[in-house]
């Protein structure tokens, strides 16, 4: 890369629909609020949540953090794709 | 739609956990797993030999934690995990040795090892995850209860003043002395790395949710309005002495690194 | 300091302080204990002489947090100790299940005095023996040894570091204020011709590793901490991985297994010593010291021309029952002496399954039998 080129930004927001358990956490300490729960249902009864504004998501993966059930985070799919060989 | 199939997608924090285990026994709400999650990114960013980083926890709900987590991991008697480090430790002192374990576990059946590796400076790291509960068992009160708080064994209210977890370690000699809610991912995932990198006896306190329990006895029904509380009434004060950071019931949390 | 590292030769040994040698001279690199009359002395030579062979001393706040250290040090790859006495060892019961539900080698001296409860601090007892069996909570199985002088003190304790590493579980050195606080001489043989177990490492990587998969001996492989197999040890009944396993089958399973490896590898474990049993009609059954005043006996008794027998037990748990049901359809009975009001005695009479008398010959503690009364308790079988 040189001086003046943009770095691809290669992450993603995923969630693990069958680990979350609709705490709630995400969608309250979201800043830009743009995850919300889902109509869904998961297997274990739950409806998962889902990002409802993908523009407006600034990767900051303070959801990423404040999840309990590992259920939702920012991932480099990059690093993603390398890890699974 | 941009939610994946979890057949296809992994957690970035999935190598650190026994991924297998997951979903975790932790209830809808609870703040166990979000302790975790946060002390896997502090370890991280620690830059610790993983493979030389140890866990060991006591029983309860917060016991549990060290089944989850993809690192050699001792989940040993009630009230006993610091002791048991303490062994690990003078065992082979290369080894990092973390101690994460519930409020019940640490300060009442465990208080007495709990002042002694204080006053030793034993060089661990403790976690103590306070829900002001014994949640395993059925929700009875615990030695950091606060006063008047309902519990299965304190039903009019609990009558006994809790213990000032903070005040305690520091009084006791601990090298770190800090506390942060599940509110402060941010700060908390810090204080994990500080505390985890610092040498001698470090404890962090961290005030989490049990839904289940403490919050369905006192009118929180769930963690995300107990997540709330802390929020909005935790106030960081850094530096202060820890005689002054006692829990009230439904009061100020007082959070910060009081003790470096 | 002096340099002392490792002691060889004869010396003038209390049976405490000759623990303690057995321990260094058997590897043990690690002892957290607290202070409990008789067996003060153990941990006070071992806090001395550990620092000279590059091992760690540390006194824990209670007899609790010093098993509990003393496990941790095992999984960290040293061999540990401790040493109490009965109030102590009675504290220890939960972390001695803990240990054996982890498969935890290490060794823990019980050096008894005067019981229940406070009891007679200064004096001797013999009153731990079932304790020793069942004193955690659950079914499992124990080893147990009773070293009846200061040099099998030595001996013994490097016998149970031995069957600890290749069992898999904390071992038990019941001995009594009397051998602990006794004088004698004690032969420390040179390092070279210790016979020294350690414990089986795996032979797989990380990835394939099984921490509670058993080899054929019924014991499993054992990775310590910091090896990088990232192993999860709990207390909870597990699976071979390790990890919780909350069913009736799974617990069939440990419980059998843990049960199993020691009562299937008796033939291993037992030690006895024996002196006359063939043709005799009485046989004395003893232990520890009590085995001591009991020769005596015995030999005063043949010198009368009684046909008497001894079988002294080293090793108590696991108990030798198919020799006393052997001995049972020979001899007319068992003479059990004993530092208590009858413990391992159930166990003889239990085994001979009434086809021979047991006669317990107790003596409540606070000092050791007379060679008299043991042999007027055999007198009275005779005639």
């Amino acid at each position: 890369m040189k001086k003046g080129d943009v770095r691809p930004d290669n992450r993603k927001l995923i969630i693990i629909t069958e680990r979350c358990k609709e705490c709630g956490f995400c969608i309250e300490f979201c800043p830009q609020h743009v995850i919300a729960k889902s109509a869904e249902i998961n297997s274990k009864g739950y409806h998962p949540v889902y990002l409802n504004d993908e523009a407006k998501c600034t990767k900051c993966d303070i959801c990423g953090m404040i999840c309990p059930d590992f259920a939702i985070g920012i991932v480099d799919t990059e690093k993603q794709q390398e890890a699974r060989g | 739609m941009n939610t994946v199939n979890p057949d296809e997608a992994v957690h970035p924090l999935d190598p650190y956990l026994r991924a297998e285990r997951i979903p975790h026994i932790w209830c809808s709400g609870c703040g166990l797993g979000l302790v975790v999650n946060c002390f896997l990114r502090g370890l991280i960013k620690s830059r610790l030999e993983l493979d030389k980083v140890v866990v060991v926890s006591g029983i309860g709900c917060t016991g549990r934690a060290a089944g989850y987590i993809n690192l050699d991991s001792f989940h040993t008697t009630h009230g006993r995990a610091i002791p048991f480090a303490t062994g690990l430790k003078l065992a082979n002192p290369e080894l990092k040795v973390v101690v994460i374990s519930g409020d019940g576990d640490l300060a009442a059946i465990g208080g007495n090892h709990l002042i002694h590796a204080a006053r030793r400076n034993a060089d661990i790291t403790v976690l103590c995850i306070n829900n002001f509960i014994y949640g395993m068992t059925g929700g009875q009160v615990g030695p950091t209860t606060p006063l008047t708080a309902r519990t299965t064994t304190s039903v009019g209210g609990n009558i006994d003043e809790p213990f000032n977890i903070p005040y305690l370690a520091a009084a006791s000699g601990a090298a770190y002395v800090a506390r942060w809610t599940t509110a402060q991912v941010i700060r908390l995932e810090k204080s994990i790395t500080e505390a985890l990198l610092k040498k001698g006896f470090s404890l962090i306190e961290i005030i989490a949710p049990c839904p289940t329990y403490y919050g369905r006895m006192n009118k929180q029904r769930t963690g995300l309005e107990q997540m709330k509380y802390y929020r909005d009434n935790s106030i960081v004060k850094s530096g202060i002495d820890p005689k002054h950071v006692g829990i009230e019931f439904n009061g100020q949390i007082i959070v910060g690194r009081f003790v470096d | 300091m002096t340099e002392r590292k490792y002691l060889a030769g004869e010396f003038f040994m209390s049976g405490d302080d000759a623990c303690a040698e057995g321990a260094i001279s058997a590897g043990c690199r690690f002892f957290a204990g607290y202070p409990i009359t008789p067996a003060s002395e153990i941990a006070e030579r071992m806090s001395e002489r550990l620092p000279e062979v590059a091992g760690s001393y540390i006194q824990m706040e209670d007899e609790l947090a010093s098993l509990a250290a003393v496990l941790g040090a095992s999984w960290g790859g040293v061999k540990a100790m401790t040493a109490t006495s009965g109030p102590g060892f009675s504290l220890m019961m939960e972390n001695l299940g803990l240990g054996i539900m982890t498969e935890t080698p290490c060794v823990i001296v019980d050096v008894q005095r005067g019981s229940p409860s406070t009891g007679l601090p200064t004096l001797t007892g013999q009153g731990d023996m079932m304790q020793a069996r069942w004193g955690s909570h659950g079914s499992y199985s124990i080893i147990a040894l009773s070293p009846d002088s200061p040099q099998e003190l030595y001996s013994l304790t490097i016998r149970a570091f031995n069957l600890s590493e290749k069992y898999r579980l904390p071992v038990l050195v019941m001995t009594e204020a009397a051998t602990g606080h006794m004088y004698e001489k004690v032969v420390i043989p040179p390092m070279n011709e210790i016979e020294v177990v350690h414990r089986r490492k795996p032979a797989v990587s990380a990835g394939k590793y099984l921490p509670f998969k058993p080899d054929a001996d019924l014991v499993p492989p054992m990775a310590s901490a910091g090896e990088g197999y990232r192993v999860h040890i709990t207390g909870l009944t597990h699976d071979e991985r390790g990890y919780p396993a909350m069913t009736a089958e799974a617990q069939d399973r440990l419980v059998r297994r843990l049960v199993d490896k020691i009562e299937q590898n008796r033939g291993d474990i037992i030690d006895l010593e024996e002196d006359g049993i063939d043709g005799a009609e009485v046989v004395v059954c003893s232990y520890g010291i009590s085995a001591r005043v009991s020769r005596i006996a015995v030999e005063q008794a043949r010198a009368e021309g009684i046909r008497i027998g001894m079988l002294r037990l080293i090793t108590v748990w696991p108990f030798p029952e198919d020799r006393i049901r052997d001995i049972a359809g020979q001899a007319r009975a068992f003479v059990v002496p004993e530092i208590n009001y009858g413990q391992i005695s159930l166990e003889v009479e239990r085994c001979a399954c009434g086809r021979a008398e047991t006669v317990l010959v107790p003596h409540m503690g606070g000092g050791v039998h007379s060679p008299e009364t043991i042999l007027e308790a055999i007198k009275q079988v005779v005639r």
